[in-house]
């Protein structure tokens, strides 16, 4: 994939910033990541980094409430914000002329956001409604990026719930809002990103011109969050009231994707040749010839490939019909990494797999949003924007004998495996009940 | 919660020396580049649009076949069973090509393409590298003349499509969706988007292979091809792979849905829900009515976008929802409009009252100048940049060719906005959005809502 032109510089307040020019559309993105996600938050506290999220929305200096979604809307333009594992993220994607305003809006927050009781209260409720509606209320909330963690990792950064339980939440309060951005949302820890249709001088003079004045302050010492791989098969027990059919998720860890990014590209191919399309492994084996699932995935991340630092997770998950044990399902996924192990992919496996990503990476840089948002967090996470472009050449470059040790390293007996049950189900699997719930 | 660190007070952390700053004036906006395009009519029928959009070196295919049932009403017919069975077997199999082959082929030209089916139309999408438009078409046509529907294929998927409906039907929004339809259009085919299970058991083999030549047909089909390709040489190809599908007579169009009338929201329960689905539906315009550009503005300000009414009071005053949005659905020969929000059951009551609240204020404390503006300006400027990509044109596209039209209607779109005025708004608003207008149905667990909704009123309990 040819390299687009990229311009970076720092201002002297630390904010690190990403120009990505292209005049192909008469639009622009916006982004600003924050070197902070719900790994960073405190014990009692869970939640708290996704709720701030939601208050940075909600007003700041020279913006009342709900005058952010105005202005952006009001320009053409849509907007959102996410939390993840080790960032949080901001964007517009507006018509270019509104280029301005949203730098405006994104560094009046940086500067000097409005934490409200009143607005605190209001989000906590908002936040609340969003997780019955992702989680609580619905069959599999939660499978696997809230339920997995805990059974693969020991520690409360990654083995907590990222969406955070009702009471503490409840428990939030403005001051500790105002510890939260005070300590991890000063512009040294933050990457803002534009991508789109602008001229690069015009865009640097505009950064200037609204975040230089953003005052410096000192960055937080990054934790690390790194753990001991799991000793032994770790096993839990799900059971979900609203769930039709059981299912399951194995969690492994991988290399370190900062360190080692070749590596844990080797478990990203690996995850193709396993579930992408109807000829790979156990889309063939599981859901095809033996009929065990109705469908199967696996990947890199539970929030998608190259978007955490380490530790990071490889999962495959699986619905199947309670007539089919959970056991039957990991002996076939572990015959076939073993299968994999031994004889290694083909070279057409490996072909496919490379093709097709690099018509998913040309389709995402199409798209404005995830083009501003890819470039900004792996300028973040990976301190270069560009390997976005380079992804599909070095996927390329995987051997078949890498992704071979990459299956192998797939042990059984380092393995969190979680087995979500339908709650009053008769359970076809007699051995997988009376676990921890 | 203690900070590394002592801290500003959230008072200091909200104000600077400066104080506010001036919200910046808009830039100069450049036009988007005119989009080169063919739309035409192969001489088997099947209209093809293409459009060369060439910011990355891929294509997109949408190929959208009418696919109706046949029957006025669902009650004893098999078709949507059918229809599923086809959808999910069309591309296992063929003279020439296996499952595995017609895989193998398409990822190593960096491709994907999927079948799916609703009441009005069977969708055949997919994408490639542009290098690999000819072996998507030729898949495509290879499916479309030559499908096999290999029995061994046939039995799997149709088993696997009783779990699958199992699964969909475990959703609350599912639920919501499928009880809103029959509510609205009884046993109109467009009300059934999924079969039932012991439908899906007793299809054959025979059942599907009668359906493709019937209903699989190009007159009256279309194919949309966008991406970093002449569009001259893309209808070339097109004709080239797909001149000869054949067929007799034009691929089957839905008769006219009723129209929504207002009425009583209906309760459906459902035991042991936390949170509940509001779904209203009134009647709405198609997209060529003139009035349609002043109905969409109308109700963006309602619900059809964040900076909205209904967002604004149920979510931001009162927390009662994390989603609450209004939107057109196009129907055959209409459209409705529909309100969707989600809220916990404590609240439910509270939030339909306030939806209605809002329903009635539009008409009679009609959208301000400044609000028509703001959806205005978000009703052009949404449009270029959900169209800027490739995969978002190619679908905004198709979706306009099933209603009968063109990129004509898209290109002169904004100037039919800008056109707007505040008065055509509130005549709008004044009639699509009375509350009277309005009915709907509303998922949750009745137990706990029961009571303040026989108080509320215009609600049918269980």
């Amino acid at each position: 994939m040819a390299l687009p032109e990229l311009h970076r510089f720092t201002l002297p307040n630390g904010l690190r910033v990403v120009l990505a020019p292209d005049p192909s559309a008469p639009v622009v993105g916006v982004s600003v990541h924050y070197d902070v996600g719900f790994r960073s938050e405190p014990e009692g506290r869970t939640g708290f980094a996704h709720l701030f999220e939601h208050l940075m929305f909600q007003g700041s200096e020279s913006l009342e409430k709900l005058a952010h979604f105005r202005h952006v809307q009001s320009s053409g333009g849509t907007f959102n914000g996410s939390t993840h594992p080790d960032y949080t993220d901001y964007y517009q994607v507006l018509p270019s002329a509104a280029l301005e305003r949203a730098l405006f809006l994104e560094a009046d927050r940086m500067r000097a956001p409005k934490l409200t009781e009143e607005n605190l209260r209001n989000q906590i409720d908002v936040v609340k409604e969003e997780i019955r509606l992702n989680v609580l209320n619905r069959p599999y909330g939660g499978f696997p990026w809230i339920l997995l963690p805990p059974v693969l990792f020991q520690t409360f950064p990654n083995a907590h719930n990222g969406y955070g339980d009702f009471t503490d939440l409840e428990n939030a309060t403005v001051d500790d809002c105002a510890a939260f951005f005070d300590t991890y949302y000063a512009p040294g820890n933050a990457v803002l990103t534009v991508a789109g249709d602008f001229e690069p001088d015009v865009a640097k003079g505009l950064v200037e011109k609204h975040f230089g004045d953003v005052p410096a302050r000192p960055v937080p010492t990054r934790p690390s969050f790194a753990e001991a791989p799991p000793k032994g098969e770790q096993r839990a027990y799900h059971s979900d009231k609203h769930a039709p059919m059981p299912a399951i998720a194995l969690g492994y860890r991988i290399p370190d994707p900062v360190a080692e990014v070749e590596g844990y590209l080797a478990y990203l191919v690996l995850a193709g040749v396993l579930t992408d399309g109807d000829g790979s492994r156990l889309q063939q084996r599981l859901v095809h010839r033996d009929a065990l699932v109705v469908d199967v995935g696996a990947g890199c991340g539970l929030f998608g490939p190259l978007e955490a630092r380490d530790p990071d997770t490889f999962s495959v998950t699986a619905i199947h019909p309670p007539d089919v044990t959970s056991e039957q399902v990991i002996a076939a996924v572990d015959e076939e990494l073993l299968r994999l192990a031994e004889e290694g992919p083909s070279e057409q496996e490996l072909a496919k797999v490379t093709a097709r990503w690099v018509s998913t990476m040309h389709r995402e840089h199409d798209r404005l949003t995830s083009r501003t948002l890819g470039l900004g967090s792996a300028e973040l996470l990976f301190g270069r924007a560009e390997l976005l472009y380079e992804l599909p050449e070095k996927l390329a470059a995987i051997t078949t004998d890498e992704v071979a040790a990459a299956a192998k390293a797939l042990r059984p007996d380092s393995r969190a495996v979680l087995i979500l049950n339908p709650a009053g189900a008769d359970a076809g699997d007699a051995s997988d009940n009376g676990g921890t719930e | 919660m203690s900070a590394p660190t002592t801290h500003r007070s959230a008072e200091e952390i909200g104000r600077t020396e400066l104080g506010p700053r001036p919200f910046p004036e808009l830039g100069e906006q450049r036009a988007a580049a005119d989009l080169a395009s063919v739309d035409t009519v192969l001489t088997n029928g099947l209209r093809v649009i293409a459009v060369r959009r060439s910011s990355v070196p891929l294509v997109e295919v949408r190929l959208r076949i009418p696919f109706a049932d046949p029957a006025a009403s669902t009650v004893g017919s098999t078709h949507a069973a059918r229809a599923e069975v086809l959808a999910n077997t069309v591309l296992t199999g063929t003279a020439g090509r296996s499952r595995v082959d017609v895989d193998t082929e398409l990822a190593l030209v960096g491709g994907e393409l999927d079948a799916t089916v609703d009441p009005e139309r069977l969708a055949l999408s997919g994408n490639a590298l542009v290098s690999g438009l000819d072996t998507v078409l030729d898949v495509l046509r290879d499916a479309l003349t030559g499908a096999t529907y290999p029995a061994e294929e046939v039995d799997r998927e149709r088993a696997r499509l009783v779990e699958r409906i199992r699964l969909a039907r475990s959703q609350p929004n599912v639920i919501a969706r499928e009880a809103l339809q029959r509510h609205l259009y009884g046993d109109h085919p467009f009300a059934k988007e999924m079969p039932e299970a012991e439908e899906v058991a007793a299809v054959t083999r025979d059942d599907v292979l009668a359906l493709h030549a019937s209903a699989v047909l190009p007159r009256g089909s279309v194919l949309v091809v966008v991406g970093d390709v002449e569009p001259d040489a893309a209808v070339r190809a097109v004709e080239n792979a797909l001149g000869g599908w054949g067929g007799e007579g034009a691929a089957r169009t839905l008769s006219p849905l009723p129209v929504v009338q207002g009425g009583n929201v209906l309760l459906v329960h459902r035991p042991g829900a936390v949170q509940s689905q509001i779904r209203l539906a009134g009647r709405g315009l198609v997209r060529t009515d003139p009035r349609y550009p002043a109905l969409q503005i109308a109700n963006l300000v309602f619900g059809g976008f964040f900076s909205s009414r209904l967002v604004e009071n149920i979510r931001e005053d009162k927390g009662y929802t994390y989603s609450a949005r209004s939107h057109p659905e196009f129907t055959p020969g209409g459209a409705a409009l529909l309100v969707d929000a989600d809220t916990a059951s404590e609240v439910t009551a509270a939030a339909l009252l306030e939806t209605r609240y809002e329903l009635g204020r539009l008409g009679l404390v009609p959208p301000s100048e400044s609000e028509v503006d703001t959806a205005r300006r978000y009703a052009i400027g949404s449009l270029l940049t959900a169209t800027s990509s490739q995969g978002g044109l190619a679908s905004f596209l198709v979706n306009l060719a099933g209603l009968g039209l063109g990129i004509e209607w898209f290109t002169g779109h904004p100037d039919r906005l800008a056109g707007v005025t505040v008065d055509e708004v509130a005549a709008a608003a004044l009639e699509f959005f009375a509350p009277s207008a309005f009915t709907g149905v509303l998922v949750g667990d009745a137990d706990l809502l029961a009571p303040q909704l026989r108080s509320l009123g215009g609600v049918t309990l269980p």
